[in-house]
């Protein structure tokens, strides 16, 4: 018997699930299915999709085919800025299979793509023209394509295309672009500044004072599947609707179908209804999957060919392509009293960015909503810089600023001579100490305690470098995790009811997270269906809604669009039933979801199966689609995950080798849905923090302005021997104001890892890392 | 050009540059082996070669005429799931499912090198009749796979899973041991 079953047998189950009321209302009640002990929530059922997965039959972007599809190879600039005076391109067309090379001479007339976060159709990493003038931006721009009957062709083609630039003065170092830095206008829409008080007097008036300054390099995503699409034009046809005109399918690594569709129609200047963007399988996203060159380029060339395309960025592609996350400077500077309350908090700095793109890596994120201190400074500012856009990456902000933020703590403490928890503990907030808001749900003392015990907190020596096992310096280092609930706009989800069970089909996305099974199991309790009789559809522009995979959002937006659904799909049944029914005269409010059917609330006999309802009716099939609530919670609360991470590090003295031996997260992110595939969410965020913590660095030449590992081999992630048995926890207690009480878990685990893996090599060695990553040189 | 791939011959003329990995993904459409690096770094498209398991991005189509290759399609037989296949879904072995495939073959193959005694970097003594099986051996050997979601502990606890049930009483009982202690913990 699965665990799923089991709980299924259970005698002690709610009966049904009634509609969700206004859960973001403060009058509203909860979602019927953050109860405790709903069947089938938090069940560790096993992915919908491994079997498709283990067996390599699970197709992905750049492996379906299209007949008489040809393959793509870029060429990359070799300046960061300049002009292209001259593209030797003879030898590459002369070349067997090479059906043409296209550059700034000949693409198609393509408008400026919509930049995510400035536009609401903006999906695309930059505005810079794409191939459409001889300028180059940054080093490593597509300055060529070429189109081949092989990959094999094509690339030898692209290597022997020779290009002669004029170069002139970029600014490619951070240090020097510092000196210019500039406030941005924003910061993901809200202020770069933020201020309670006088900081900087209360700073100088503390009894105790840290301050620091913290660096973080760039990032890259790394997903092992490398950014990849097959794509063709048709004419002629017309799309579903019977419409004339061109249409564009395109099979994408995605993780914003809907928003891709938006910008490709402006630049190509068609209707969104001529293009069509699936993304059933994506092999990892971490915010890199979005709307970036190659895919444009793909269509053009496939548009000016009049072929089939398919381009698979190399690994190299895609640090040339893809932007990361940005370079950091942080200060944190922390002011405290005798007994270790904060009197005034500093967290200011500057990072690296383009003047094309609109995201200043927000480190101050997690340091808006953790700590009551009475005065507080935070403010953001940007270092333009002649790069390849910076972008999105695993928890923007809050992963590269808590590890600034959480390791002044950390110091703090230290000078204190207090336990770093204990001072944490003292600075737990009533209200968030930045809105003002009151907190929607907040346990993060009880995700510290209950993590302490089991992580055997009390064992730390608080002398550092005083534990040694042979040439191992031993110690133990702690960190808080946050990160935002939000619920973006756009979210819609179509039900369609058949006698044999239901189709949800929302267009969000897979990429790892656990999404579908997820969802599958969310909407099998909602509707009292069994989740053999669900069937989650996802990863298709054509579907219902708009949700992007970002923000730790799409748990909440599917599950809040499908809330939404439910309550359209009870009141069409009710429509439906007609007097003969047991359910005739009820109204929605009245009524749950139970038993593969409908019943009144309380009534065990008013029931009626779905089958029946709609064989009554004489109908095969019922379908309904609705939007989701506006996401006014926000509004109303300070919404935020949060955790604290604990970490047991060795550090050779003789090396300087930093070997993580034990790691475990304690969690409080509302409901969770999945045990399974929640464990290996948490797990894989707080490797990524390893990594963060020990190894990551995107080498960027301040010279050339030019990215010098570009490999697996050169950027080091953290492989299987690199990464301990991580224990996870977590409270599971309900957000009361969330769709099933949870909360997305997708970017919690990086957070605060980087800083608890610092503050447990300070433990055990007596150094303080604040730059990371954490390598052996620093620690000689 | 003839290759045994999961039990069938199969021809075709390719290009002297085309990859193992190319030929298996572009010309017979057995995209199950991944192409994450094409440079030897990432191990996701890891294929056994007459049992052994190779990274097929560095290896030319040309240079394996005649030899017997297994990739992820040809684990499961008889549509039933190689155990390690199974574990796999059990223990939450992957996420986005991309080195998966690699994952497994690397698994796979590990085995015949556990039963040949090719002692790892880990390997205590190298002059001893055997290897002492434990986690880090295993660990240490899957370290050529990367996971970039992070799986590893679920690919662990599925590969030892896994090599249990494969291996009966020889090496999987020890691991399973180790294994069920962990999980104990």
């Amino acid at each position: 018997m699965s665990a799923l079953d089991k709980e299924r047998s259970g005698d002690n189950q709610p009966a049904g699930v009634a509609l969700a009321g206004d859960y973001w209302r403060p009058e509203g009640g909860p979602d019927p299915l953050s109860e405790k002990g709903r069947i089938g929530i938090g069940a560790p059922l096993s992915r919908v999709d491994g079997a498709e997965k283990v067996t390599g039959s699970a197709r992905f972007a750049g492996e379906f085919t299209f007949e008489g599809m040809v393959y793509a190879a870029l060429v990359y600039s070799a300046i960061a800025n300049g002009r292209i005076l001259n593209i030797d391109r003879r030898e590459a067309e002369a070349m067997g299979g090479v059906v043409l090379v296209m550059t700034h001479e000949n693409a198609p007339r393509l408008n400026t793509p919509p930049v995510f976060l400035r536009s609401p159709n903006g999906a695309a990493g930059d505005d810079h023209p794409i191939m459409q003038t001889d300028r180059v931006h940054w080093n490593g721009q597509p300055v060529a394509l070429v189109l081949a009957e092989t990959q094999e062709q094509a690339d030898a083609a692209a290597e022997s295309i020779r290009v002669d630039y004029a170069a002139e003065p970029a600014m490619t170092d951070f240090e020097l672009a510092k000196t210019h830095a500039r406030r941005p206008d924003n910061v993901l829409g809200g202020p770069a500044e933020i201020t309670v008080g006088d900081a900087d007097a209360a700073f100088e008036a503390a009894a105790h004072q840290i301050d620091a300054t913290y660096t973080t390099p760039r990032h890259n995503h790394n997903a092992i599947e490398p950014h990849a699409l097959t794509l063709v034009w048709t004419t002629g046809d017309g799309d579903e609707s019977g419409r004339e005109g061109e249409t564009l399918r395109i099979h994408d690594a995605s993780q914003c179908v809907d928003l891709a569709v938006a910008s490709l129609a402006e630049v190509f200047g068609i209707e969104t209804s001529q293009i069509h963007i699936t993304s059933p399988f994506v092999g990892g996203g971490f915010g890199g999957k979005a709307l970036w060159q190659h895919q444009i380029l793909a269509a053009a060339a496939a548009k000016l060919a009049d072929r089939p395309v398919r381009l698979a960025l190399s690994r190299e592609g895609v640090y040339r392509v893809v932007g990361g996350r940005a370079c950091t400077e942080q200060r944190v500077a922390l002011g405290a009293d005798e007994q270790g309350r904060l009197q005034a908090l500093i967290h200011s700095g500057i990072a690296a960015m383009t003047q094309h793109n609109n995201l200043p890596e927000p480190f101050f994120q997690a340091t808006k909503c953790l700590y009551a201190a009475d005065h507080i400074r935070l403010s953001i500012d940007v270092a333009d810089m002649q790069m390849l856009a910076n972008t999105f990456m695993r928890a923007p902000g809050e992963s590269v600023g808590s590890f600034a933020l959480e390791s002044a703590l950390d110091e703090l403490a230290d000078q204190l001579g207090m336990d770093p928890l204990e001072l944490r503990r003292r600075n737990e907030p009533e209200r968030d100490p930045t809105s003002g808001l009151a907190f929607s749900s907040r346990h993060l003392l009880e995700a510290a305690r209950s993590g302490a015990e089991r992580f055997g907190w009390s064992e730390r020596s608080a002398t550092p470098a005083s534990r040694h096992e042979g040439e191992w310096q031993i110690g133990l280092g702690c960190a808080t995790a946050t990160y935002p609930y939000i619920r973006m706009p756009g979210a819609a989800a179509r039900i369609t009811l058949t006698p044999d069970g239901a189709t949800v089909g929302i267009a969000a996305h897979e990429m790892g997270m656990g999404t579908a099974t997820v969802q599958t199991q969310v909407a099998a309790a909602r509707l009292g269906l069994p989740v053999e009789k669900i069937a989650f559809h996802y990863g298709d522009s054509h579907l219902a809604g708009s949700v992007l995979a970002g923000g730790s959002q799409q748990t909440a937006a599917i599950g809040g669009a499908v809330i939404a659904a439910q309550r359209a799909l009870v009141a069409e049944l009710l429509a439906l039933v007609g007097q003969d029914s047991p359910l005739s005269g009820l109204s929605p409010d009245e009524i749950e979801c139970r038993n593969e059917g409908l019943g009144a609330i309380g009534n065990g006999s008013r029931f009626e199966t779905y089958a029946q309802i709609l064989a009554r009716a004489g109908q095969s099939e019922l379908s309904v689609q609705a939007d989701a609530a506006g996401s006014e919670e926000l509004a109303n609360w300070s919404m935020h995950s949060f955790g604290t991470i604990f970490c047991e590090a060795g550090v050779n003295s003789v090396t300087g080798e930093v070997r993580i031996r034990r790691l475990l997260g304690s969690f409080d992110c509302g409901r969770i849905l999945n045990t399974k595939t929640a464990t290996s969410q948490f797990r894989g965020g707080m490797i990524m923090g390893l990594g963060l913590a020990l190894m990551e660095e995107t080498l960027f030449d301040p010279r050339s302005g030019r990215v010098m590992n570009p490999s697996l081999a050169d950027y080091h992630v953290p492989v299987q021997m690199d990464v301990p048995e991580i224990e996870v926890m977590w409270t599971d207690i309900p957000d009361p104001h969330t769709p099933m009480g949870a909360h997305g878990i997708g970017e919690i685990g990086i957070t605060g890892v980087g800083a608890a893996v610092a503050n447990a090599v300070y433990n055990a060695s007596g150094k303080r890392i604040r730059d990371l990553p954490i390598t052996l040189d620093k620690l000689l | 050009m003839q290759w045994t791939i999961n039990g069938q011959v199969r021809e075709a003329e390719v290009d002297f540059r085309t990859s193992l990995l190319d030929l298996l993904r572009e010309q017979f459409q057995l995209s199950g082996t991944k192409k994450g690096c094409n440079q030897g770094a990432c191990g996701a498209c890891t294929v056994l070669v007459d049992g052994e398991r190779i990274n097929a991005c560095l290896a030319l189509a040309v240079q394996y005429q005649g030899r017997t290759i297994t990739t992820v399609e040809g684990l499961a037989e008889n549509g039933t799931l190689h155990p390690v296949q199974a574990a796999f879904i059990e223990h939450d072995g992957f996420q986005c499912g991309y080195c998966t495939p690699g994952q497994l073959c690397s698994a796979v193959g590990m085995i015949g090198e556990l039963e040949r005694d090719h002692p790892s970097a880990v390997t205590a003594d190298l002059a001893a009749n055997g290897i002492e099986w434990n986690r880090d051996e295993l660990r240490e050997r899957m370290s050529g796979n990367l996971c970039r979601c992070g799986a590893y502990n679920g690919i662990a606890d599925a590969i030892a899973a896994g090599l249990a049930k494969e291996l009966g009483e020889e090496l999987g009982e020890e691991l399973d041991e180790e294994l069920g202690e962990e999980i104990a913990r």
